[in-house]
């Protein structure tokens, strides 16, 4: 009884770490994936987010080709990362509209400033309103939204290098 | 620049704790010119550390945006003070605090400590070096807080809003003195495990770590109960929520070794109990850091698990922690037999509060990983809440609590005089309430209660040991005891009261319209937009009378523009006997304002009960100092 | 009846050993009924969430359920998970991120009935992802 008790504390050590790797290995995801994959986009109109790009509206996407909409904020930091990876996709000839969350038109112009402008519409959501209607939950997220302005694919959080090659062919399975 | 200095300095300090653990792995030769060498360079490392913290600190108070760590946190327009907080409010930053705090430990142990040998001493130092070894290598390699941002942005992304405050802003260094301090008492277990030197030396040495870093927690835990209390807006002050777990654990742990480290610097006991607490308190406060800084546990808001920062802390955790009580099992089979006592006495006593501390924090401690266990083993989701906390944990705090009414007063060794008489004033008190209480309140809950009760018995009881002295002749700790004792009482008071009297309303009002809360009518007289220097927000006006006193209270719905997010500020007011709460909600379609109004009577005395307690502990530290000035007179030491 | 040093030593450890035993156990009885489970309008429609004991509910409100009651200050929405739809009730202040359309989580009890009774709401919204390896890119940079 003694000699064992002494070893009580290590083992409660032992399960400790034991839990806590787990956790760290099976980290818990909290992300709620959008209800509306598979349907066609709520009905908008916003107003341009920054002067000289023109606003967003729902009825740009019933243009026939599938097109990139990229949620995102000029103060939020993962935008930052994903800037450069977004420019990548624009040069690979996919097209890309982005909303800009809660935003004010001289941020997002010092943003696109500093991070290259992928975008070729921008619409402005001061209220969240559109990203909410999306079903996306923060920022940044991406959606791949086909032809007919059905919601095909969604990106929860920064594109990161490895994500290029799935939404590049998520992308052309979208035409 | 001053980044680039910075990073240099805490190489060079790691360094030092290189050197100082290889010397004093060498120790075991001639330890006369290597202790010296150990100190000074013991000393170095704190210097260093500090330098490096001040360096950060700069960077935030200059708004530095090629930094990247201030670019992502500060914002150039914030006030100063909350620039300067800024640099703890943050992982990088807050763990640069940890360590320099960890260092400057080590150096001021190395400067002062003379009760100990001189190869416990250097075995001890060691254990300290080894300890912030770690720290630096986890800065260093996972979390530079130096790290520059190139090109540089325009302005930095603000902090969050809800760390705006001047309370939060001092919070965790409070917090981290506390985690740290805990550090040096694991040091000087470790280091008397490792010379086999376990006795009432290595008690007194590590007796005024134990009490300053109890002293700095218990101020940490009150402020943070108090903040958010007033920053949260939910009328509640405590939460149990695994963030406020990780720093009640530590305060468990360290209460029980303050204790059991009197037993054995007085009379030799509780040897292998006391090595072991020593080992837990600063155990549960790295345990308690990683389950703050992994993110592990944290609410439903939390995205960030950082695998790589959090499996450094857990792998240093995992050797430091195992690593003793490997340490312990083998060795405490050669720790020498404390001298003998009986159940009845203060001894007795103390290892009764000690066993019932242990439980409560197990108990703490399986409630806060329960919920990672669970989904481990059964992949099935929960939360662990109030309830079982409430329920599990408050029986046994009430106990802890009937026992602080008799240990006190009990002799060392053995004790046969009667107890009845000494417990009387007490319990006539006590029942004297209990009898109010049934006849005033009959509706209250039976743990409100039973708390009223034990707290009015408490009052009068933590004050005996002072009776039948010469107050002028009573040693400060015996002041700091009572005094501690009585905070614990008054803070039970006040959680009691404010469980079974506080009056709660919640309506929807145009302004005009007056409602009833507790003993308080309030009159909604107005919605004003104000603006404060990075916000904007609605104040409504609420005029609070009571007979003829009347309050106005403010409270807002603030909207801060970086980040975007908007807070709720409570509005307080404070009188003798309470405070009447407001909080301000969103407008309804029909142009009236949800309001939340709580009257708390009493609810003060928690926190003010929290301070009582750590100044009770302030007075029994100055006290040991002192004592430790003059020689030492008979009998003086019979409390401890 | 003074005890010698050895004996006292072995009820010392044995007591020891008893409060972490006592502790386990205490803590794993109160665990039984008192941890609050995560469940989602579907584990509710199967019949898995028992009523009238703690849990949270988490999910989505549905666009155009939020009523707000004649109170001023009580509200009833729905939240589904995409499969199932449970109906929630909750007298109090919402959270700022609390909106149709949003993620949401509930504590609260199950009614018999059906009705999901929250004390608490904890809006399920976070404007910044942070995922892991995300501090490092931005680090690299």
């Amino acid at each position: 009884m003694k000699s064992a008790s002494r070893f009580i504390p290590l083992l409660v050590l032992l399960l400790f770490v034991g839990a806590v790797s787990w956790r760290l290995a099976v980290p818990n995801d909290e992300k709620i994936p959008s209800r509306l994959t598979g349907q066609p986009l709520p009905p908008f109109e916003l107003q341009s987010a920054v002067e000289g790009v023109k606003g967003l509206s729902s009825r740009d996407f019933a243009s026939g080709k599938p097109r990139l909409v990229n949620v995102f904020a000029s103060w939020c930091v993962p935008c930052i990362a994903e800037a450069p990876l977004l420019l990548e996709l624009q040069r690979q000839g996919v097209p890309i509209d982005a909303i800009a969350v809660r935003d004010k038109p001289v941020d997002v112009a010092n943003f696109l400033k500093r991070h290259g402008n992928p975008f070729e519409r921008i619409g402005s959501d001061p209220e969240s309103q559109v990203q909410l209607a999306l079903g996306s939950s923060g920022v940044p997220e991406t959606f791949i939204v086909d032809g007919r302005g059905i919601i095909r694919y969604q990106h929860m959080g920064p594109i990161e290098a490895s994500d290029l090659a799935e939404l590049r062919q998520r992308w052309e399975q979208a035409r | 620049m001053i980044a680039e200095a910075g990073l240099a300095s805490l190489w060079l300090a790691a360094a030092l704790a290189a050197l100082q653990l290889g010397l004093a792995a060498g120790l075991g030769g001639t330890p006369g010119r290597q202790l010296s060498s150990i100190r000074a360079v013991a000393i170095g490392q704190g210097i260093l550390t500090v330098l490096a913290f001040a360096s950060l600190v700069l960077l935030f108070l200059r708004s530095d945006m090629s930094v990247l760590l201030v670019a992502e946190n500060s914002h150039s327009q914030k006030p100063w003070l909350y620039k300067f907080s800024g640099t703890w409010g943050n992982h990088e930053g807050s763990m640069l605090l940890w360590v320099m705090v960890l260092a400057l430990a080590g150096a001021i142990l190395a400067l002062f400590e003379r009760r100990l040998d001189r190869r416990t001493l250097g075995a001890t130092l060691g254990a300290q070096a080894m300890l912030a070894l770690g720290f630096f290598a986890f800065l260093l390699f996972a979390s530079n807080p130096f790290e520059r941002l190139s090109p540089a942005p325009v302005d930095g992304r603000g902090l969050n809003p809800l760390l705006q405050d001047p309370g939060l802003a001092f919070h965790p260094p409070t917090l981290y003195l506390g985690y740290v301090g805990l550090s040096v008492a694991f040091s000087i277990a470790v280091g008397g495990l490792v010379r086999r030197n376990v006795g009432p030396a290595i008690a007194r040495a590590m007796r005024p770590w134990v009490l300053a870093a109890w002293v700095m927690l218990t101020l940490g835990i009150t402020a943070g109960s108090y903040w958010a209390y007033y920053e949260l807006g939910w009328g509640g002050w405590w939460f149990w929520d695994p963030v406020e777990n990780a720093s009640l654990m530590p305060w468990l742990a360290a209460t029980a070794l303050l204790h059991s480290v009197n037993v054995l610097a007085a009379r030799g006991g509780l040897r292998a109990w006391t090595m072991m607490l020593a080992l837990v308190a600063f155990s549960m406060s790295m345990v308690g850091t990683f389950l703050v800084r992994s993110g592990i546990l944290t609410s439903v808001h939390s995205f960030a698990v950082d695998p790589t920062r959090g499996s450094f802390i857990l792998a240093l955790l995992t050797i430091y922690i195992g690593g003793a009580l490997t340490l312990f099992a083998f060795r405490i089979a050669t720790v020498k037999e404390g001298a003998p006592f009986e159940p009845v006495s203060r001894e007795g006593g103390l290892v009764a509060n000690n066993l019932l501390l242990s439980v409560i924090l197990g108990i703490v401690f399986v409630g806060t990983l329960y919920p990672l266990l669970a989904e481990a083993l059964s992949g099935e989701k929960l939360s662990v809440g109030p309830p079982y906390f409430d329920a599990v944990a408050s029986p046994l705090a009430l106990l802890l609590a009937a026992l602080m009414v008799i240990a006190p007063q009990l002799r060392w060794r053995r004790d046969a005089a009667p107890v009845l008489p000494r417990i009387a004033p007490g319990l006539v008190v006590g029942s004297g309430v209990l009898m109010a209480t049934i006849v005033l309140a009959p509706g209250i809950g039976l743990l409100p209660r039973l708390g009223l009760t034990l707290g009015a018995t408490l009052v009068p009881a933590s004050l005996q040991p002072l009776l039948n002295r010469s107050l002028r002749r009573t040693p400060l700790a015996v002041w700091g005891m009572c005094l501690a004792h009585l905070g614990v009482a008054v803070s039970m008071i006040g959680m009691a009261s404010d469980s079974a009297f506080t009056r709660e309303r919640l309506a929807a009002a145009r302004p005009g319209d007056k409602i009833e809360v507790g003993p308080w009518l309030v009159e909604f007289r107005d919605i004003t937009p104000v603006a404060g220097p990075n916000w904007t927000a609605l104040e409504a006006e609420l005029r609070a009378s009571r007979g003829s006193g009347v309050v106005v209270l403010n409270p807002q719905s603030r909207f801060f523009a970086e980040p975007p997010t908007t807070t709720n500020e409570a509005a307080i007011d404070t009188s003798w006997n309470g405070q009447i709460y407001a909080v301000l909600g969103e407008q309804d379609g029909e142009g009236r304002w949800q309001l939340r109004l709580w009257w708390k009577p009493f609810v003060t005395l928690i926190w003010f009960g929290g301070c009582l307690i750590a100044l009770g502990g302030a007075l029994a530290l100055i006290g040991r100092f002192f004592r430790e000035r003059r020689p030492r007179r008979r009998g003086e030491d019979a409390f401890a | 009846m003074m005890v010698r040093p050895k004996h006292q030593r072995l009820v010392l450890v044995t007591l020891a050993v008893a409060a972490v035993l006592g502790a386990v156990l205490l803590a794993m009885w109160g665990l039984q009924d008192r941890a609050a489970y995560f469940v989602t309008p579907s584990d509710i429609a199967a019949g898995k969430a028992e009523p009238d004991t703690a849990m949270r509910l988490g999910g989505m409100v549905v666009e155009g359920s939020l009523v707000r009651e004649r109170d001023g200050v009580s509200i009833r929405f729905d939240v589904s998970d995409g499969k199932a739809v449970t109906p929630v009730a909750y007298r109090g202040i919402t959270p700022d991120l609390f909106r149709e359309g949003s993620g949401v989580v509930a504590e609260g009890r199950l009614q018999p009935s059906g009705l999901f009774v929250a004390d608490h709401i904890l809006a399920k919204h976070d404007e910044r992802y942070m995922p892991p390896q995300m501090a490092n890119e931005v680090a690299a940079r």
